[in-house]
């Protein structure tokens, strides 16, 4: 008892101070902020964007204090009123090459922040915010290379020479090829044999004289993870576009993407642009002498004009649009300017070259989603999402000359339609479309209710343990209640350094930490009051209940650890938020609750030779 | 807190009552299912907040005239908060169509509060990732009691368990609370804590087992059962404080979360007395399983 070591004091003073440290950001409130950068990731913020904000900003009535950070521009003002005012005074005087967002700037000290001292994150459901799950439609992304395998397959195969009589992409996303006779056939399944590696060998064919041409597994999962980086990429460009400070965009599990913006109101546009897969393709126009399996009517997308006939192969996709800018043409209707990069560029000059005269076509191709219901197994209807493919054409214009790396596209129905146009192909093309599985929108007013509602919860649910547990241990009581609060503060330091987001279920977790760290307290003070009750000397007894009901708190805050991590593993959302406060309570309140309360009380009884009674 | 309750002689009752409870439960679930919440079903709801009391039954006229057919309107919390629930899909533009058109019907100044969609494929998913996450938690624990004490106390607890977590579904089917993710997540800490009980006492028990000179097991469990009440209750206690002030006050959204933990406290609570303890004693559990390992005095081992 009275050896307790000055060492371990000094452990739990250093972890305390600790704790108050990193948990002390969390009581700096943030400034709602307006954040602008350029458009054009190379390009930081500079003092020019500044002159340019202040000029802007200077015959307003808002107080502000505008930072230049390295990638952007902060400007802090008091009230979100403000906020939202001067995010809409901005985007109204500064020209389309920034990007506005919303913003919580930390207000947390420079010597916290040199430290690597930050607040917690405040989860979607606390702030306010949109969550959107992406399910990746990966069957499209197969079809799509099995499509531009068949394309390069029909050349390759006419230039050996070898006669098929049918080539198509069925429905499981194999090539189906069909052969005249058998010489064909052998002589076509060498050759691709011997050219393409990505194929099940051997090359399966139920009829005579033709070969089914399936993906391996290995090249599956190559291209559907590579869809889903792609898709990823895209979103993030997307996102950036959108103006969101901190935005997550994360894959989750195989197929699915979760974007979450927080801060965002305007759910609709975002939903837009970010499932959008709207791109561009150019084509020739179809000639008379065509075959019908080359070409393919499409109707016009405003609806003027009758359906045109466009040949089959793409000259250019829009993957191959460096840059595209919205803007107006010389009557004044809204039309977009593009730069092919250099392959795109000379794809395009070589095939418009030789058909000057002739018409180009740009269609505009975009992946929908509709809901189908189908019957399941047991022959109830249940609703699928099915994705779709819409093309139609925005402009056929002839040829006047060979066209090179810039023109502009026209026959676009309204400004709006082009700046989404030209930020779609600014921002990339989905490799895969994606369908909405689950969408969770927290108003800001919701979110601030969350906080406040869970605050106070939290404040009188600890008021009421901590009153109790003085009324029935006091000396003891008050160890116990120091040890709760060291608990909480150390809590929410680790928090804070782990970076984890705080919601909702999160402040339950930490609010039934609280309920049960007291578990560990009072199965010790029990037995303290047990051991007494059999006639142990009081020093001796305190020894004793702690050494003996150490065992019991260890055995019981394991295995709710374990229920704990499996709920983090397992858990999406709120069990997750709920599962990473509980976890990291119950190991802080092991140190708290036992070494914590022990020095207390080794400070007040230790150093007293002979007790007559203690008061627990 | 000093008890002497033979707790033992309650134990026909505890059978017959649980008994019931249990079939109760089971039925309730079987014939009335659970009321699963938009996280399982799928579908849409929209939360509003008006600046005066909501009219449900225009807003309900309202939505349907609209085209929003089969749209379940009810008050949320407050008279001023109205939730409501879509069947099926979204567009992409439902929430400010909602406010739209609802605004326009009565000119009110309406708070989107929240929008959440999920889609038909996820619901089915989450259930069933609940339940294999309940699943492997069990089993990690009876692997972890059995370790640390032996494998009648894990097939005691995991009894226990299963008897906490089958009543707490069974009162959510019969009052029909709306089960969502978050009354899942409860259920699992229901499992936490219940679990949590039954160790404390289970390892009383194993104590008492090794140094009591009680010959009769269940004169033993009772002692230990007496020993350990003050620290339940003052733990359960503490516990449903804290608890009822998430119920009353942590707002709308953890409501139902806290009320799945009250349940569960309560049952965890009476489940680590009657069904662990009624269980050691069915399965025959005497000194001798004990004696075969190394004592494990907890006065030997040094704290931290």
């Amino acid at each position: 008892m009275r050896r307790y070591g000055i060492w371990k004091y000094l452990l739990i003073l250093f972890v305390l101070g600790f704790g108050i440290v990193y948990s002390l950001p969390n009581l700096y409130a943030p400034d709602p902020a307006v954040q602008i950068s350029y458009t054009s990731s190379s390009q930081s913020a500079d003092t020019f964007l500044v002159e340019r904000v202040e000029e802007v900003i200077k015959d307003e009535n808002i107080s502000t204090k505008i930072e230049l950070e390295n990638d952007y521009v902060l400007i802090r003002t008091d009230t979100y009123q403000n906020q939202l005012k001067l995010k809409d005074i901005l985007s109204k005087n500064l020209v389309n090459d920034v990007v506005i967002a919303l913003n919580l700037a930390p207000t947390t000290p420079r010597w916290l922040m040199d430290i690597g001292a930050n607040p917690m994150k405040l989860g979607l459901d606390l702030r306010g915010g949109v969550h959107f799950l992406m399910q990746v439609d990966t069957e499209t992304a197969l079809k799509n290379r099995q499509n531009g395998t068949l394309q390069d397959l029909r050349i390759r195969l006419r230039e050996e020479k070898i006669r098929y009589n049918q080539a198509l992409v069925q429905d499981n996303s194999s090539i189906l090829l069909k052969f005249n006779n058998i010489e064909s056939k052998e002589k076509a399944e060498e050759f691709i044999n011997d050219n393409y590696t990505q194929f099940n060998l051997p090359l399966l064919s139920n009829e005579n004289n033709s070969l089914v041409l399936s993906l391996s597994d290995l090249e599956i999962d190559q291209i559907e993870s590579d869809a889903i980086d792609q898709n990823l990429t895209t979103l993030r460009n997307r996102v950036n576009e959108l103006g969101v400070s901190e935005p997550i965009v994360q894959r989750q599990g195989k197929k699915r993407i979760v974007v979450q913006l927080p801060g965002i109101q305007d759910t609709a546009e975002a939903k837009n642009i970010l499932g959008k897969t709207a791109t561009l393709e150019f084509h020739l126009e179809a000639q008379m002498d065509t075959p019908r399996s080359r070409k393919t009517s499409y109707p016009y997308r405003n609806g003027l004009g009758a359906p045109a006939f466009l040949q089959d192969s793409i000259i250019l996709g829009g993957d191959q649009v460096a840059t595209a800018q919205a803007s107006f043409d010389e009557n004044g209707l809204p039309q977009v300017n593009i730069t092919l990069d250099g392959e795109g560029g000379s794809k395009m000059h070589r095939a418009t070259r030789g058909n000057i005269g002739k018409r180009l076509g740009v269609l505009f191709v975009e992946q929908k989603t509709r809901t189908i219901y189908e019957r399941n197994a047991e022959g109830k209807q249940i609703p699928v999402q099915e994705s779709y493919e819409v093309k139609e054409i925005i402009s056929l214009a002839t040829i006047r000359a060979a066209l090179g790396t810039t023109f502009r596209i026209t026959g676009l129905d309204s400004p709006s339609e082009s700046s989404e146009l030209a930020l779609l192909l600014r921002a990339g093309a989905l490799a895969a479309p994606m369908t909405f599985v689950e969408e969770r929108t927290v108003g800001p007013s919701l979110g601030a209710d969350n906080i406040q509602a869970g605050v106070f919860s939290m404040q009188l649910g600890l008021l009421l343990v901590l009153g109790f547990i003085l009324f029935y241990y006091r000396i003891f009581g008050i160890a116990a209640s120091l040890a709760l609060t060291f608990n909480i503060v150390l809590l929410v330091a680790i928090m804070s350094i782990l970076s984890a987001t705080l919601t909702l279920p999160g402040i339950a977790g930490i609010v039934l930490t609280v309920g049960m760290a007291v578990d560990a307290n009072v199965l010790i003070f029990s037995r303290i009051r047990e051991e007494l009750k059999r006639g142990r000397e009081p020093l001796e007894a305190i020894d004793a209940g702690y050494n003996r009901a150490f065992l019991t708190i260890w055995d019981a805050n394991v295995t709710t650890l374990i229920v704990a991590v499996i709920l983090l593993s397992y858990g999406t959302g709120p069990v997750k938020g709920f599962a990473i406060t509980l976890s990291i309570g119950i190991i802080t309140s092991m140190f708290t609750a036992i070494m914590g309360t022990r020095a207390f009380v080794n400070l007040i009884y230790g150093s007293k030779k002979n007790i007559e009674r203690i008061s627990i | 807190m000093t008890f002497n309750i033979d707790f033992l002689a309650w134990r026909k009752i505890a059978i017959v009552f649980s008994s019931v409870f249990l079939l109760v439960s089971i039925g309730s679930v079987v014939l009335k299912e659970l009321n699963w919440g938009l996280d399982f079903t799928g579908g849409t709801l929209v939360e509003l907040s008006y600046p005066q009391e909501a009219n449900i039954s225009v807003i309900r006229d309202t939505l349907v005239n609209g085209g929003f057919e089969g749209a379940q309107v009810a008050n949320f919390g407050s008279t001023r908060e109205v939730l409501i629930k879509l069947p099926g899909t979204v567009s992409d533009s439902l929430g400010s169509e909602i406010v739209g058109l609802l605004s326009s019907a009565n000119a009110d100044q309406i708070d989107l509060r929240r929008i959440e969609y999920v889609g038909p494929q996820i619901g089915s998913e989450l259930r069933d990732d609940g339940g294999t996450a309940m699943l492997i938690a069990l089993a990690f624990m009876m692997l972890y009691i059995a370790f640390r004490f032996q494998s009648m106390f894990a097939g005691a607890a995991v009894v226990a368990l299963i008897h906490d977590v089958i009543i707490v579904v069974g009162i959510f089917s019969l009052i029909q609370i709306e089960f969502d993710l978050t009354v899942l997540a409860a259920l699992l800490a229901v499992i936490g804590y219940s679990l949590n009980d039954t160790i404390v006492v289970s390892d009383r028990i194993r104590e008492n087992l090794r140094s009591s000179e009680l010959d009769e097991t269940s004169d033993i469990i009772n002692m230990s059962l007496n020993q350990t009440l003050g620290r339940t209750l003052i733990t359960s206690l503490t516990t449903l404080l804290v608890l009822f002030s998430l119920y009353f006050l942590g707002g709308e959204l953890i409501k139902n979360f806290a009320l799945a933990l009250i349940f569960g406290v309560v049952i965890g609570t009476y489940s680590s007395i009657y069904i662990a303890a009624n269980a050691l004693i069915m399965m025959g559990l005497n000194k001798d399983h004990l004696k075969v390992e190394q004592p494990e005095n907890a006065d030997d081992n040094p704290l931290p």
